[in-house]
């Protein structure tokens, strides 16, 4: 004789501690176990896109820093790439070897932000979350020495950069690249062989391969599913192939594996650090760029691996000094389209762990 | 007869005023501490050393505004904080801060603690079913599933204590404790702790108030001075735990040199810090992960316990107590290992590499 | 530990490591008895306009991306230009320093150094009878001629002008703090 039961519905609606930003879930749950999930998002919707088209090329940077709001280099390094191969504007080393380094600094600050905020949605009351926010407060204060913000940087420019790296950069740079992997071994003391963490995590919110190439997933999402897909390696850009690095894949596609993949590539990240510093050559930083910038008409798609994925600016420009069609690929939002798959059957608890390990902004699931 | 009245009268004004300072103290050695583990100072603005932080805690809460939402079930909603709290006060009618110096000293003392710590249970569900609220309501229902199902585990530690004893006042473990029971009987207090963390809701097993999926379980709705008993209520719980911990485990008020409250209190801090430690560090675990840790792997342990503890009172009753020592702490550590390998983490889902 | 890696090993390791923190000095700045000194490059939340050195060619307010910059020029009796009016909306503007770097003589406007730019009450406000200060429009937040000049709170920030950067303290980091990077 069955007992009769009945479905509830609980909105975990926009304010609520654990989405990252203004987010939306419609869950259906029977008792603790979700059977149904319905994603509401568009809360901080601002129409980047359609204000980037009335404005120049050069007064676009600023809003690339307001998408993904904790990984603003590698932004604008996407864009300003997708520029430079519209125009045809080479860059000269010395640029290079710097954009090289502040983008795998801003992985590494962005990979301590998410696991922080991760960790956070697990339970752990915020103690872990302090730890790594310390270790990205060095690297912002970097970034703060360089272009003077510590959020929205705005620092990179078509054919290079305007204003070089200041001259205690480097030996600051040095302290913080000797110390952090022995931070990074305490963390992983504090999580990795935690009982209560691998309890939680291991096993829970599975992507399975040919999900995670169907729905467009990317990056460390798409890396912990076992595939092996890393653009800096299968479509190289800047000049990541002078560089030798490992990139970290797991099998199974669980939370612990795409937590574990943002560990290692932190440290993966301090020794392409390493090598960057080792050969950084003198010279000029900035090529040749006209002042007001009119690409020829045409069409461009360019990407870069960013900490959340494959992060891609489409352009079309009919000739004038603005866009005609300017076009962002969202890594996180892409990342969520396999939501649904991923949650049911699993229970509330574990709803915020797998929410917490694909690591959103809600800046660019929104634009 | 009236030396009776008195007595309680005088008792009375002491307990209250001893539960409300040291849940005030509490609360700022919580706060103080774990700023420190993670790096930061805490409170340190209100009052020298923040000392007047809770004070100020209590204040606002005072003075907020008490809102009950439309829909609620009105009675329910009032008496809620009140059945949770009021138990916790009864607790410590029978916890000896000296010798004989308690309000009752009754010879039934630790089961009358057990059973009235029961009935707060009673209370946090009416709060959570009265609001009105989905959140509320599965914070609710994991309390009942969580707190029931670690009164048995709680009780059989217990019962290693008093087999030993042979009495269950209170006043009488304290003074059978030459050596402290701590010693004697380890596997009984590691099995205590858990499970007395897990009646109070104490992180790992504080999903009854997880503020990172369910907002605050089942005290969403409630503002005012009737969110500050549950407050309150929390905080004494926690407190009367340690006193237990202490009087059961740790020798109570025994000590060498000072006076007895004394290292009565000091015992209690060390035991609360000791909490605070781990809630500072560890996750928390999901509601069935509970459950199994619960069924699953405390309770054959004290199970367990209760059997070595019997045999070793009836076959070697005289045995020399450091040889006892050694032989019981073996058996713990024995005994965790073994039921480790039983208990597989996640059903079988997890293994360490 | 390995024997007890799965019994408790693991948390075992955890608490000790989060003992050790209570050892490690805080890393809490106690604002607002100390203060931590700014990048030399600082984007603050002011923007300072010099009248002196402008030769009014409009450059600023056409790299303007939210068109904060409110500039009228004329030309004056000896065919060079003057500006008549310029103001700039700070409630616009964005702070990315796009019109610092677009100014071709390098020292008609700065960037500010101050960020701490919050006040209990308004003070230039344009009020009717009877209304109060939330109905009332701020004039506040609009700066003009002036205005916009360097003063003992308006100091000149270091973005791309490497002669104002001279003049700036050294950044505080946390690198160099003191007691706390030993492990």
């Amino acid at each position: 004789m069955a007992i009769k039961t009945e479905n509830f519905i609980l909105n975990i609606g926009p304010q609520h501690p654990s989405t990252h930003g203004v987010f939306r879930l419609r869950i259906v749950l029977d008792g603790e176990v979700i059977t149904d999930l319905e994603p509401v998002f568009g809360y901080l919707h601002r129409g980047i896109e359609k204000l980037a088209e009335g404005r120049t090329y050069l007064q676009d940077i600023p809003f690339t820093d307001r998408l993904d709001y904790l990984g603003s280099m590698t932004n604008n390094h996407a864009y300003v790439m997708a520029v430079e191969k519209l125009a045809g504007i080479t860059v000269p080393e010395r640029a290079e070897y710097i954009r090289v380094i502040l983008d795998e600094l801003q992985r590494i600050a962005s990979h301590l932000a998410g696991l922080g905020f991760f960790l956070n949605d697990l339970g752990a009351l915020q103690t872990p979350l302090l730890y790594m926010f310390r270790e990205r407060e060095k690297i912002v204060e970097l970034f703060d020495m360089c272009s003077g913000q510590r959020l929205n940087y705005n620092y990179y420019r078509f054919g290079g950069f305007v204003q070089d790296l200041p001259e205690e950069f480097l030996p600051a740079l040095k302290i913080l690249l000797d110390t952090l992997p022995g931070f990074i071994d305490e963390y992983e003391q504090l999580i990795s062989t935690n009982e209560i963490v691998l309890i939680r995590t291991k096993g829970v919110g599975v992507l399975k391969r040919d999900l995670a190439i169907n729905s467009s997933a990317a990056g460390p999402v798409l890396r912990a599913s076992g595939i092996n897909w890393d653009i800096r390696r299968n479509d190289p850009y800047s000049i990541y192939n002078r560089f030798e690095f490992d990139i970290p894949i797991a099998k199974n596609g669980d939370t612990y594996d795409r937590y574990m993949i943002r560990i290692l590539e932190m440290r993966q990240s301090v020794r392409i650090l390493r090598q960057a510093v080792k050969d950084l050559p003198e010279g000029e930083i900035m090529g040749k760029a006209p002042k007001l910038l009119k690409p020829p008409a045409g069409e461009v798609y360019s990407r870069i691996e960013g900490p959340k994925g494959e992060l891609g600016f489409y352009l079309v420009s009919d000739g004038t000094d603005k866009p005609y069609r300017w076009r962002v690929r969202p890594p996180c939002l892409l990342n969520l389209s396999a939501l649904k798959d991923m949650v049911v059957g699993w229970k509330v608890a574990d709803l915020m762990a797998i929410f917490g390990s694909i690591d959103i902004v809600m800046g660019e699931v929104d634009r | 007869m009236s030396d009776f009245w008195i007595h309680l009268l005088v008792y009375l004004v002491i307990l209250f005023g001893f539960v409300i300072v040291s849940v005030l103290i509490f609360i700022w050695l919580e706060r103080r501490l774990i700023g420190r583990f993670q790096l930061r100072p805490g409170p340190n603005r209100a009052g020298p050393f923040g000392l007047l932080q809770p004070i100020a805690d209590a204040i606002k809460v005072l003075i907020k505004e008490d809102i009950i939402p439309s829909e609620a079930d009105k009675g329910v909603f009032w008496l809620a904080p009140l059945v949770a709290f009021v138990p916790v006060m009864l607790m410590f009618a029978a916890i000896p801060f000296a010798d004989g110096v308690m309000l009752v000293d009754l010879n039934i003392g630790i089961l009358y603690i057990l059973a009235v710590s029961s009935v707060t249970v009673i209370g946090i569900f009416m709060a959570g079913w009265s609001s009105n609220n989905k959140y509320s309501l599965l914070g609710a229902m994991r309390t009942i599933a969580q707190e029931v199902s670690y009164e048995i585990p709680l009780v059989l530690s217990i019962l290693g204590v008093v087999m030993l004893t042979g009495s269950l006042s209170m006043n009488e473990i304290v003074k059978a404790q030459d050596v402290p029971f701590i010693l004697l009987q380890p596997l009984g207090f590691f099995v205590y702790l858990s499970a007395a963390m897990a009646e109070v809701n104490r992180t790992p097993f504080d999903l009854l108030e997880a503020e990172s999926e369910i907002i605050a379980g089942f005290h969403t709705e409630y503002s005012g001075m009737k969110f500050g008993l549950f407050y309150l209520m929390e905080y004494a719980e926690v407190l009367a735990v340690s006193a237990i911990a202490t009087t059961l485990f740790l020798g109570g008020w025994q000590g060498p040199l000072l006076h007895p409250v004394f290292w009565f209190i000091a015992k209690v801090l060390l035991v609360f810090m000791f909490i605070i430690w781990v809630r500072a560090t560890l996750p928390r675990l999901r509601i069935d992960q509970v459950m199994a840790f619960g069924w699953k792997f405390l309770l054959p342990l004290s199970l367990a316990n209760l059997v070595i503890t019997a045999f070793e009172i009836l076959i070697a009753p005289d045995i020399n107590t450091a040889v006892l020592i050694g032989i019981n702490i073996a058996v713990m550590f024995g005994l965790v290992l073994l039921f480790s390998r039983f208990y597989k983490l996640g059903g079988g889902r997890v293994s360490i590499k | 530990m390995s024997v007890l890696s799965n019994t408790g090993g693991g948390i075992l390791k955890g608490m000790r490591l989060t003992f050790k923190h209570l050892f490690r000095p805080w890393i809490t700045v106690q604002y607002p008895e100390e203060k931590l000194a700014m990048s030399k490059r600082i984007r603050g939340n002011q923007v300072i306009w010099v009248k002196e050195t402008c030769i009014a060619c409009l450059a600023c307010a056409r790299a303007c991306p939210v068109k904060a910059i409110n500039m009228e020029v004329s030309r004056g009796e000896d065919r060079k230009l003057k500006v008549d009016h310029m103001s700039i909306d700070f409630g616009l503007c964005i702070f990315c320093g796009l019109c610092v770097e677009s100014c071709p003589t390098k020292n008609a406007i700065y960037m500010g150094c101050g960020y701490e730019t919050t006040t209990y009450r308004c003070t230039n406000v344009e009020k009717a009878e009877g209304q109060s200060f939330s109905e009332c429009r701020c004039r506040e937040l609009i700066l003009t001629g002036d205005e916009l000049g360097p003063s003992e709170t308006r100091v000149l920030s270091g973005y791309d002008r490497p002669d104002a950067a001279e003049k700036l303290p050294l950044q505080t980091l946390l690198i160099n703090k003191k007691g706390y990077f030993e492990r």
